[in-house]
């Protein structure tokens, strides 16, 4: 059944039961997203995506919501911009955004200023690479949860991975830091697929920016399989 | 690490291994009993017990507070740096300690002796400063030192002598202009031969599910945990709703600074909370019945046990309706709905996307009931003597009592029971008064608001202090006299809500790190250019874009506090 709403003050016709980012997309309306991906159960969790709902005290996020008949929804309002530039703000404040271009784009589209929380404790991580087919750098982790959850029940179900701390402390960690190796981990590397920034990166590519030459790795990679 | 000893571990365990994955918290608070921390064999024998991945069991004992990856003290003190007790003098408090024990805070001895620790509310705000030594409640705490010894000592055993204030248990201070709910509290718990036949839930047995529900729904009864959704209304839902398997949960999580009404309730009045739970089990069809404890309120899980224990001998409970106590480990946020049925499950206490509500959805996706222990108190009340005459006392807009949680600068702080209509003023004066002159009232907790002496006519009601915006939340009345500087009351709002945002979603995760850090600022007078403006966005992003309730109000103080005293906030 087709559903009419008005979207920006333009009329959209959506199927029943589908998401205001869905119905957005189709009519081609941008509604920015981090942590949707197709692949993964929607957490909702980044609210990058929210918008302003005639009738709701808060903002909600375009990625679960539901379209529904003769809805008003504002994805560009005052209030709608406030949010993702502060959480974009936030974002520049807390983690090593080098290897995320889709966020700097964002950045940039919304004026969000990198420097404007300044003093702030950033979430730092030392390299982990102790696999020989990914490398982790949690200073670059955005915190989507994709990993885990293609690691879980979304697809792998390899419970490799899971979460450290919690609150600003949270990050993406294995049974008391065991080494990847050390883990349940398949090596599958479907983490790596879905991660959005450089925070999970094939082995070959980290070590091309590392400056080795190709030969170089394949003699690397030979060595370890002999050592096997 | 090979000399620990995995032998006692598995007849701990025992019990919780056909509970699954949902026995993962009791069997890690088993675990942690033995060795007093949780070592990774440990970890790892209880998750190949319990089926749970490993690295799932890691990322639980990591999200909550009260389970250890590492060594710690045999003897842990706790102590509360929160707002009441800071009055107290609090933090000297815990230097003195540390000091004395050659620690630094959240140190341990190098011979694992004893762990001192900084800790959230506990609960016992009326009695401050408090703390919590190992399983025992520590209140109104003075410093006795002579030369050789220092340590805790506690007025209570000076003053109060009855036999029914056991050490390690707090004493319940009770007031009030009426005694409906606290009818049986302020003198020790009450036993099921004291407390008499479960009247109320006899005679709902003789109603159908629909009557009770009507019942309820007509006297107007709205949830006490905070969110003052009618109760009625969420009874019918979960009545209505499909399912083979229905669940009611009580909400004793009670972790919201500045409260500790749900305390006294439990301790002195066990039984009641068991027949609201009854009643609403019989009105939704549930089966089984959960009470969620806040794990730093150990010394109620006795008392609870004896009741539950005396319910079942009295047959009360059975196996068509039998309740289980379960245990938190130290996260504010399990206090929330979906994450306390999270928490059951045996997960990480991350609060879950609404819609699907509870009452379809809840505790193991089944329809739940969740109320807070004040709003099942209400219920026995209400079925036997009828939503009309439960109806006689507060307004017509808010029906009932309620019972508020005052601390801070007043002469007798405690749990004080008052018809809604009653002014801020008239509160403040059953409660001895304001020590001092009146600067301002941390209203509805943490993520309340603040009230200054503009607010003392205004009526407790819902209706009158939405319209002074004021949120009831759940009854807090933190008073601060003038010689209170709030910018040290501010930061230790900002502590908290870092301290325990679950890290879900991003407004909240990195929102309340950031308030933290400004009111830091603002406390050390140190503020930056625009760190008002900064403040700000980043509150009404909190407000407008997170995920759950805690996000959603943790700038809320906040804000009414730049509103009231903009001076605060801008560098001088
Ligand atoms: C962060 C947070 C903490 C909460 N803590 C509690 C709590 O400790 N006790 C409680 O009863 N409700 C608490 N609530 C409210 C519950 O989510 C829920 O609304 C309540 O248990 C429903 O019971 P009621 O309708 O009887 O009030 C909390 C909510 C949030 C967002
Ligand atoms: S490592 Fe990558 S996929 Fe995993 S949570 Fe971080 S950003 Fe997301
Ligand atoms: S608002 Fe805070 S506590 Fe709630 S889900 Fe988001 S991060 Fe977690
Ligand atoms: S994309 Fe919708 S919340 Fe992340
Ligand atoms: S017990 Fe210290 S503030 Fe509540």
């Amino acid at each position: 059944m087709a559903i009419t709403f008005l979207m920006d003050g333009k009329e959209i016709t959506a199927e029943d039961g589908q998401t205001l980012l869905d119905a957005a997309r189709e009519n081609g309306i941008h509604i920015p997203t981090i942590c949707f991906h197709e692949a993964t159960t929607a957490n909702a969790l980044c609210r990058i995506c929210v918008v302003e709902v005639e009738g709701m005290r808060l903002l909600q996020p375009a990625c679960i919501v539901k379209a529904a008949a003769n809805q008003k929804v504002q994805t560009r309002s005052e209030r709608v911009v406030r949010a993702r530039k502060t959480i974009l703000e936030m974002l520049a404040s807390t983690m090593d955004l080098s290897d995320a271009p889709e966020i700097l784009t964002m950045m940039d589209e919304y004026s969000a200023d990198a420097s404007r929380f300044p003093d702030t404790q950033r979430r730092e991580s030392e390299v982990k690479d102790d696999n020989p087919m990914y490398v982790r750098d949690y200073s670059k982790c955005l915190l989507c949860w994709r990993c885990v959850q293609v690691c879980a029940e979304d697809a792998q179900y390899t419970f490799a991975i899971n979460f450290d701390g919690r609150g600003y402390e949270t990050q993406i960690g294995t049974f008391f830091e065991r080494t990847i190796p050390e883990t349940t981990c398949v090596l599958c590397g479907q983490c790596v697929g879905v991660c959005p920034t450089g925070a999970l990166k094939p082995k070959r590519e980290f070590l091309l920016e590392q400056g080795m030459t190709p030969d170089q790795i394949s003699v690397l990679n030979t060595g370890r399989k002999k050592r096997k | 690490m090979s000399e620990i000893n995995l032998a006692p571990l598995t007849p701990a365990i025992e019990k919780f291994i056909p509970l699954g994955r949902s026995g993962l918290l009791p069997a890690l608070h088993a675990a942690q009993k033995i060795y007093g921390w949780l070592p990774q064999e440990v970890a790892a024998e209880v998750a190949k017990s319990l089926r749970v991945p490993l690295a799932d069991v890691h990322g639980v004992i990591e999200f909550y507070s009260l389970f250890y990856n590492e060594p710690v003290g045999r003897k842990i003190i706790r102590v509360c740096t929160d707002q009441a007790c800071a009055l107290k003098n609090a933090d000297g408090l815990l230097r003195h300690l540390c000091d004395h024990h050659g620690l630094e805070p959240n140190q341990t001895t190098p011979e694992r002796t004893l762990t001192i620790e900084p800790s959230p509310c506990l609960g016992l705000c009326e009695q401050a400063p408090a703390a919590l030594v190992d399983d025992k409640a520590e209140t109104n705490i003075s410093l006795v030192t002579d030369s050789k010894v220092s340590r805790l000592s506690s007025k209570r055993q000076e003053t109060f002598e009855s036999a029914a204030y056991e050490l390690g248990r707090p004493r319940s201070i009770v007031g009030g202009s009426l005694r409906l709910l606290t009818a049986n509290c302020g003198n020790g718990t009450t036993s099921l031969a004291n407390y008499g036949e479960y009247a109320a839930l006899n005679k709902a047995l003789t109603m159908s599910s629909e009557e009770v529900v009507n019942e309820i729904k007509a006297s107007g009864l709205v949830g006490r945990g905070g969110a003052a959704f009618p109760t009625g209304v969420k009874w019918e839902g979960a009545a209505n709703a499909d399912g083979d398997q229905k669940y009611v949960v009580c909400n004793a999580d009670e972790s919201e600074p500045g409260t500790f009404k749900d305390r006294v309730l439990l301790l002195d009045d066990p039984h009641r909370t068991i027949e609201g739970m009854c009643i609403a089990s019989h009105a939704i069809g549930a089966t089984k019945g959960y009470i969620y404890v806040r794990g730093e309120y150990p010394y109620i899980l006795p008392v609870l046990e004896t009741a539950l224990t005396e319910a079942r001998a009295a047959g009360y409970l059975d196996e068509n309706f039998d309740i289980e106590i379960r245990v938190g480990a130290g996260a504010y946020i399990c206090g929330e709905e979906t994450a306390l049925f999270e928490s059951i499950e045996g997960k990480r206490g991350f609060p879950r996307v609404k819609p699907p509500f509870p009452t379809t959805n809840g505790l193991f996706d089944k329809p739940t009931v969740i109320n807070n222990v004040e709003t099942l108190f209400n219920v026995p009340f209400i079925i036997a003597k009828g939503a009309a005459d439960y109806r006689k006392v507060g307004t017509e807009k808010s029906p009932g009592s309620k019972l508020f949680c005052v601390s801070g600068d007043v002469a007798k702080p405690g749990v004080y029971e008052v018809p809604f209509g009653v002014t801020l003023r008239e509160l403040l004066e059953m409660s001895g008064g304001v020590t001092g002159n009146l600067q301002s009232v941390l209203f509805g907790g943490a993520a309340g608001a603040f009230a200054t002496s503009d607010h003392l006519d205004v009526k407790l009601t819902f209706e009158d202090l939405r319209a002074a915006g004021l949120p009831l939340g759940s009854g807090v009345v933190m008073v601060f006299n003038e010689t209170r500087d709030m910018r040290d009351v501010l930061k230790r709002l900002g502590h908290f809500f870092a301290h325990e945002s679950c890290g879900k979603c991003y407004p909240c995760q990195m929102g309340t790190q950031r308030q933290m850090e400004i009111l830091e600022r603002v406390a050390n007078k140190v503020t930056l250019p625009d760190d008002a403006i900064r403040l700000q966005d980043v509150g009404w992003t909190m407000t407008d874009a997170s995920l759950c309730g805690l996000g959603q109000t943790a700038a809320s103080a906040v804000l009414s506090a730049m509103k009231l005293w903009p001076s605060l906030f801008v560098e001088r």
